[in-house]
């Protein structure tokens, strides 16, 4: 039991880590992305477009080809929550728009577009299907290693998750090393910190701040992906994402905007988001309620964190300086 | 062309400058060219997944919004509703606090509201009953908008975070209490609570039954605008909004406006918790603030703090809402359309504030590229 409660732990962080790992690149070059939520929808709902597209087109089961059948669904998330980045810095960078009311503008659009799709892309398409159901992209989504089911527990833990879920903590390794060890990723934190002295230094602002926007967002789309074609088994169901979204930029916080310590985190929040269904085995008289009860406890730690970190005011742990705040030159 | 190529410096194709002041008639077509464009940009949308023409579909939309008195009532209802939770969030907003927890601190001020009716339902005087229900209210929701607002006064905490992650504390909190009190028990719902004496419920006036709901909105949208234009401590909000430094160079006390700000924020915010649980749907659920926490802030900021521009610009929001719900049903889609169509005409209206602020100027003696 402990061991598979690992496993549904680290399956439900994975979202989680693709979202913070985005918004982490996001929030360094000091754009406060409160669209992570919806754009999470649009990456979710786009995969799932792609996908039932291509499975209807199909013959039969045994045509698909398996690259396409990845690729399709890839590339569709990856567009659809690009675009959305693009929205997004278009907006806050180039028209200097309000970074919270974009954001929030930008979740009830993707949500929207996620539950809109959802519903609608049966009676759109006019196919005769009951429900989305891609269990054959699905299958292709959630392949495991070979070897995991010959290597007993160990197997179990480390090796049985799909492709996603590794991409997820490579992401999370390579954005910390780009961060920390490479010119591009501290020309990119001067940029969050204090966007006038990066200005002087000859660092571009708006191009740091347009890419670091839409590749924290084609990467927190995969987490919408993800979530769809291995979690869920490549059903849909609408609101079934529920508040991940805002749960990733918890954990931002959480992690004091070190996507490294977000593999462990994402965890952490996953195990959270999960565990009363395994209490029901130690206490059998654990109610609904409760549950609701356990599953405060990432909003309150992260709260506590965030206040902790502001009280001691430790340089390297505060949030990005200029976080939430328009750049534009003329006015200092 | 030539002449700029021996200069030793190029000149860039255009710069961008702030602009002053605007006259008025400038203003308001570039924002009503910008509503008219989004519409378009909408029109197109919906004739993609429709295909039905445009004119008959935003014919469908009006009927949607006003059709019957019914719908007017409706649509009325759930302006006030949301320009109540945006006068909550605007004092705030003025002082560059960004509250993004109005959700959260609605949905507490409802719980309070629910929690006496439940509780005090059968054991108060219905007068004494209301007097209780607006006063915990009230307190409840000001306590939870202040918590951050202290953290903020005292360690600069984020409060844009804080807020954000309060909303979720409140939820689950309610989910819990929802199940602990649900009508039957273990059911998950809490229903409408006494739906029998209606202790606790507003009275209908003139039989309409959110008449009075609005009324209380429309008087509090008459007292934000006076404190916020006439009052000493509206002035204050101001100037902390323009500049901390500023403040604090003429002597205003910044954590205590901010304090107090968020406190007065915070109690509107619990009204709206009344308004919508005693005065609208007499049960609570975790959605019974409806997102409102969160549009109420596109609503202010579209309005530019200026209460009797929010009436405008949730009757906007919400006529395109209702709007988009009808057209869903004729057509046989998903509901969520009208949140596609509010997205869209955001996008815009914050995207055309830039003209708004700012002016471009074009390159001299070179033909006129423009890139929008």
């Amino acid at each position: 039991m402990i061991i598979s409660f690992i496993q549904r732990a680290i399956m439900q962080g994975i979202p989680l880590l693709y979202g913070s790992t985005g918004e982490i690149i996001t929030e360094k070059s000091g754009n406060l992305n409160l669209g992570i939520p919806g754009i999470m929808y649009v990456g979710g709902i786009s995969g799932v477009i792609g996908a039932f597209l291509y499975e209807n087109s199909l013959s039969s089961p045994d045509a698909a080809n398996p690259f396409l059948i990845v690729f399709i669904p890839l590339i569709c998330c990856i567009f659809g929550s690009f675009v959305m980045g693009l929205i997004y810095s278009f907006l806050t960078t180039t028209l200097r728009a309000n970074q919270n009311v974009t954001g929030l503008a930008l979740t009830t659009f993707g949500i929207g577009f996620g539950n809109f799709f959802g519903g609608s892309l049966i009676k759109l398409t006019n196919t005769d299907v009951p429900s989305i159901t891609l269990s054959l992209t699905s299958s292709y989504f959630s392949k495991t290693l070979p070897f995991a089911s010959r290597l007993g527990v160990v197997g179990e833990v480390l090796f049985s998750y799909s492709f996603l879920a590794y991409s997820a903590i490579i992401i999370a390794i390579i954005t910390t090393l780009f961060l920390n060890r490479t010119r591009a990723g501290l020309s990119l934190r001067a940029v969050g910190e204090n966007p006038a002295t990066a200005d002087a230094a000859g660092i571009n602002i708006s191009r740091y701040k347009y890419t670091a926007t839409c590749v924290g967002s084609v990467i927190a789309g995969l987490g919408g992906l993800y979530y769809v074609m291995d979690y869920a088994c490549g059903i849909w169901s609408n609101d079934a994402f529920g508040d991940r979204g805002w749960l990733a930029i918890a954990l931002v916080i959480f992690t004091i905007w070190r996507p490294n310590l977000s593999i462990l985190g994402s965890i952490l929040f996953g195990g959270l988001y999960i565990v009363h269904n395994y209490l029901t085995g130690i206490m059998p008289n654990i109610n609904m309620g409760t549950q609701e009860l356990i599953q405060m406890a990432p909003y309150v730690v992260t709260i506590i964190v965030l206040v902790a970190v502001s009280a001691r005011k430790k340089r390297e742990d505060l949030p990005p300086e200029s976080l939430g705040l328009t750049y534009f030159r003329e006015e200092r | 062309m030539s002449e700029n190529r021996d200069r030793t410096t190029k000149e860039p194709l255009f710069h961008i400058s702030k602009r002053v002041s605007l006259p008025m008639w400038l203003l308001w077509t570039i924002r009503i060219a910008s509503v008219a464009a989004a519409l378009i940009v909408c029109a197109v949308v919906i004739v993609l997944f429709t295909g039905d023409n445009p004119i008959s579909i935003y014919k469908t939309m009006i009927e949607g919004a006003i059709g019957t008195e019914r719908r007017v009532w409706g649509l009325v209802q759930s302006t006030a509703m949301l320009l109540c939770v945006s006068l909550a969030v605007t004092p705030a907003f003025k002082m560059k606090f960004w509250n993004i927890g109005a959700e959260g601190q609605v949905l507490i001020g409802g719980f309070a509201t629910a929690a006496c009716m439940i509780l005090l339902g059968n054991k108060l005087p219905p007068a004494l009953l209301m007097v209780v229900i607006i006063v915990v209210s009230i307190a409840a929701s000001a306590i939870w908008a202040v918590i951050p607002a202290i953290f903020k006064a005292i360690w600069n905490t984020n409060e844009t975070l804080f807020t954000l992650m309060m909303n979720y504390i409140a939820i689950q909190l309610i989910s819990y209490y929802v199940y602990k009190w649900s009508v039957p028990a273990g059911s998950g719902k809490i229903g409408v609570i006494n739906s029998g004496t209606e202790a606790g419920w507003f009275p209908e006036l003139f039989g309409q039954k959110y008449l009075l709901n609005i009324i209380i909105v429309a008087v509090l949208t008459v007292f934000i605008y006076i404190y916020l234009k006439y009052s000493k401590h509206g002035y204050e909000i101001s100037v902390v909004g323009e500049s901390e430094n500023t403040a604090k160079y003429i002597g205003i006390n910044v954590k205590k406006v901010i304090i107090r700000t968020m406190l007065l924020s915070g109690a509107i915010c619990g009204i709206a918790g009344v308004l919508l649980v005693s005065g609208t749907d007499h049960t609570i659920t975790r959605d019974t603030a409806a997102n409102r926490g969160f549009t109420a802030i596109m609503v202010s900021w579209l309005a530019k703090f200026n209460p009797f521009y929010m009436i405008l610009t949730s009757l906007l929001l919400v006529f395109l809402q209702k709007g988009a719900i009808e057209i869903s049903t004729v057509f046989g889609l998903n509901d969520s359309f009208s949140d596609i169509i509010t997205g869209i005409i955001i996008f815009f209206i914050i995207g055309s504030e830039f003209f708004l602020n700012y002016k471009i100027k074009f390159r001299k003696s070179h033909k006129e590229v423009a890139d929008k």
